[in-house]
């Protein structure tokens, strides 16, 4: 039940998700984890996946769209190759991790949840990671930069090529 | 009993059902605690219970915090305070709370005076709003055929939510984003005619404020009444005379049929005619229909059964988004308002010797769905039904013009659009339609005289689901009826199934309880008494009235002989049936 509207390259990202959506047992109270596998794949949550999810798992669109909203881990914007998140989680925050965000913002002329034109740099804020003894913290990717300053900014984007 | 709990309220003893709330338990001893979110409509299986307004606190000894009655258990042995002076000053905090992000136009507010954010700050006589702050007043306004969302309104009761996904299962709703940016949305924000949304209307029947209002059209219509060249012409849909009523203070179910032709009259329409009479026109052409399919499955032809009813313009819109592989079967008759409108500008207007654009049908409906609907059928441009009014519309236009329903006499409707049996007047109860079809179909298959037109056993629902097996002469018939979308759904699925009832015909109506509680009829909060009564004013006015089937109706034999020729012929599939299309809609 793909989508008709997508090229190859789509169509086996659609195949992956519902081939995955099959191997449950059942879809009631998956909707998370359907959408963390949909992002997986997908790289984000066009308005075109989720309508997907919403009819394979015989669920309202809306509220497919509500979870995809409300949860901040959830993207409806292509992530960029490096994808920054800043943590804005009480010890990052008291220690400056405001300052970091706005420098970055300036930076890369990106506000959060927005990816640059040429899709090298996303960026974002997300709560606590659990590392409040480096704080304020920085994760590009999987990989954690603690103490980070507005200074130090430009080193570890120049890591990024 | 064990099962039962000790609780005190305001030094009043109460004992309770184990798993009442608090709320509940203040009720019984007849304590008033003041709710703004929560709404119990148990009849319909409706329990809007999010506690997220927090008007209903009250104190709990040995509780640190208060409690919100609505959604607190009671536990043996509780004390509960509702009217200690912590309470009230919380009370109002919390009242200010919501008012400092509302805003402050009830002047032209749609639901001032039906508010019941507005009657709060009323009763806690808030004169100044202590809390400032940012705003989120900036949602932009979805304006429908139909209804209005104005979420600038909203107050995150969720009650709407609930209805549209427990009770319709429609789906069109949800909470979207989080925090401050919360609000309840259709999918990725969509302008509601982009949604799997019916305008059934059951979400503005709930809501609190002004949210979510019907797009009124009063003054557009009294702009017609007060434009010389036009002949204005008026349709009153059945249910309408047994909720109007209450607009003016009358009892729940009082029947207003002869004051509301009066009012019409008096507001200037120059032909005070009745959807009634459509509905005797329906019941021609669906029976013949229904008659017509039966024969054929009954001579081993591969035909679509069952025979869906098509009246109710909100669950067109279900099916229609929601059931793509079942629009074969539901029946091609236009609904009653439509075959109004179409005989109105063609028949009656080639009677008046006035083309069709001179004329101006306005119709007055218990509905919102069908303002949308109006918009669908037109001819050269000009619509078949210019203009489609609420009860509640036609209510405020009658007080606007300083007039008392209950002071009015009773008059007659116009002929001959205006003559109708008793068989069109239940049209606005669940049930109602399939009883005036069968009324009708008995005769014709069977040859013979129907002298008991009252089929009990599909009268004695008033909400829900219901399968009932009818004889007709020697067939027996099986008939389903379903009113509110959800119990639809699940006939729908039904008959995805295989049909292992093998129902022969079906009537849908989207509201709980058919068009007596429809999205446009005065503000019942959720009273199912109310519907009763007014289920049972239209058996009555059935009851009264000397013709009972749609058939016998002289003016439409009248309308056949000089103009349709028969049911189904070639103008009156051009007049009176439509074809029903795939909806692509999130």
């Amino acid at each position: 039940m793909a989508c008709n509207c997508c090229n190859g390259e789509d169509k086996e990202k659609y195949a992956e998700l519902e081939a995955f959506i099959e191997s449950l047992p059942t879809t009631k109270g998956e909707l998370i984890r359907v959408l963390h596998r949909a992002q997986g794949i997908f790289g984000y949550l066009p308005r075109e996946v989720q309508v997907y999810v919403a009819k394979k798992l015989n669920i309202p669109v809306s509220k497919v769209y509500g979870v995809v909203s409300f949860y901040s881990y959830f993207t409806m914007k292509p992530k960029g190759k490096y994808d920054i998140s800043v943590c804005m989680g009480t010890a990052c925050y008291v220690r400056g991790a405001e300052r970091v965000l706005e420098a970055l913002t300036k930076k890369l002329g990106i506000g959060t949840g927005e990816t640059t034109m040429d899709g090298k740099f996303s960026l974002r804020s997300l709560r606590c990671v659990g590392a409040c003894g480096l704080a304020p913290v920085v994760m590009i990717g999987d990989k954690v930069y603690g103490r980070v300053t507005p200074e130090s900014i430009d080193d570890i984007l120049n890591e990024c090529e | 009993m064990s099962n039962m709990i000790n609780i005190t309220i305001d030094g009043k003893k109460v004992q309770v059902p184990a798993g009442s709330t608090i709320l509940q338990a203040a009720q019984t001893v007849g304590i008033h605690i003041p709710t703004l979110c929560h709404l119990d409509l148990h009849d319909i299986k409706m329990v809007n219970q999010t506690a997220s307004c927090r008007i209903c606190v009250v104190e709990v000894e040995g509780r640190r915090n208060l409690a919100p009655a609505c959604a607190t258990p009671v536990a043996e042995g509780m004390v509960v305070h509702s009217n200690t002076l912590k309470v009230m000053e919380a009370r109002r905090t919390v009242l200010e709370l919501m008012l400092s992000d509302h805003p402050k136009d009830c002047l032209t507010c749609a639901k001032s005076g039906e508010c019941e954010l507005q009657d709060l700050a009323e009763l806690f006589n808030i004169r100044n709003i202590r809390v400032s702050g940012t705003s989120m007043s900036t949602y932009k306004k979805d304006i429908s055929p139909s209804i209005i969302r104005d979420m600038d309104k909203c107050i995150m009761c969720r009650r709407c939510e609930t209805m549209c996904n427990q009770v319709q299962t429609v789906g069109a709703l949800s909470a979207v984003n989080r925090g401050f940016d919360a609000v309840v949305a259709t999918s990725f924000e969509a302008p509601l005619n982009e949604t799997v949304c019916t305008y059934c209307g059951q979400c503005v029947q709930v809501c609190p404020v002004g949210a979510l209002t019907e797009h009124d059209s009063t003054w557009e219509v009294v702009e017609a009444l007060n434009d010389p060249d036009k002949i204005v012409v008026v349709q009153t849909a059945p249910a309408v005379r047994a909720a109007l009523g209450e607009e003016f203070g009358l009892e729940p179910g009082s029947l207003v049929t002869g004051q509301m032709a009066a009012a019409l009259r008096r507001l200037g329409f120059d032909y005070v005619f009745d959807t009634d009479f459509a509905a005797d026109l329906t019941i021609m052409e669906e029976a013949t229909e229904l008659v017509d399919r039966l024969t054929r499955h009954l001579n081993g032809e591969d035909v679509p059964l069952p025979l869906l009813t098509s009246c109710c313009p909100a669950w067109v819109n279900f099916i229609e988004s929601q059931y793509p592989e079942l629009l074969d079967i539901p029946s091609s008759a236009r609904s009653p308002q439509q075959m109004f409108g179409a005989i109105a500008k063609s028949y009656f207007a080639e009677k008046l010797g006035v083309r069709r654009d001179q004329m101006v049908v306005v119709s007055v409906m218990p509905c919102l769905a069908k303002k949308y609907e109006a918009t669908k059928f037109e001819d050269d441009n000009n619509q078949d039904v210019d203009y489609s009014i609420s009860t509640r519309e036609l209510a405020n236009l009658i007080k606007r013009m300083n007039m008392d329903l209950k002071e009015l006499p009773e008059e007659d409707f116009d002929d001959p659009l205006g003559e109708s049996s008793g068989a069109a007047v239940i049209f606005g109860k669940t049930g109602g339609v399939i009883e005036a079809a069968l009324r009708t179909a008995y005769e014709w298959v069977t040859g013979e005289t129907l002298e008991n037109v009252e089929f009990e056993d599909i009268r004695s629902t008033s909400y829900g689901l219901k399968v009932a097996h009818i004889k007709v002469g020697d067939l027996t018939l099986n008939i389903g009826i379903s009113s509110g979308l959800g119990n639809a759904r699940a006939l729908l699925e039904e008959i995805k199934a295989g049909n292992p009832n093998n129902l022969h015909a079906i009537e849908i109506m989207a509201c709980p309880g058919g068009c007596v509680n429809g999205g446009g009829q005065p503000y019942a909060h959720g009273d199912m008494k109310k519907i009763q009564a007014r289920q049972a004013a239209l058996y009555r006015e059935d009851c009264g009235k000397p013709i009972r089937k749609s058939h016998e109706n002289p003016s439409i034999k009248k309308l056949y002989e000089e103009y349709l020729v028969k049911p189904n012929s070639e103008k009156a599939h051009h007049l009176l049936h439509t074809q029903y299309t795939a909806k692509e809609r999130v």
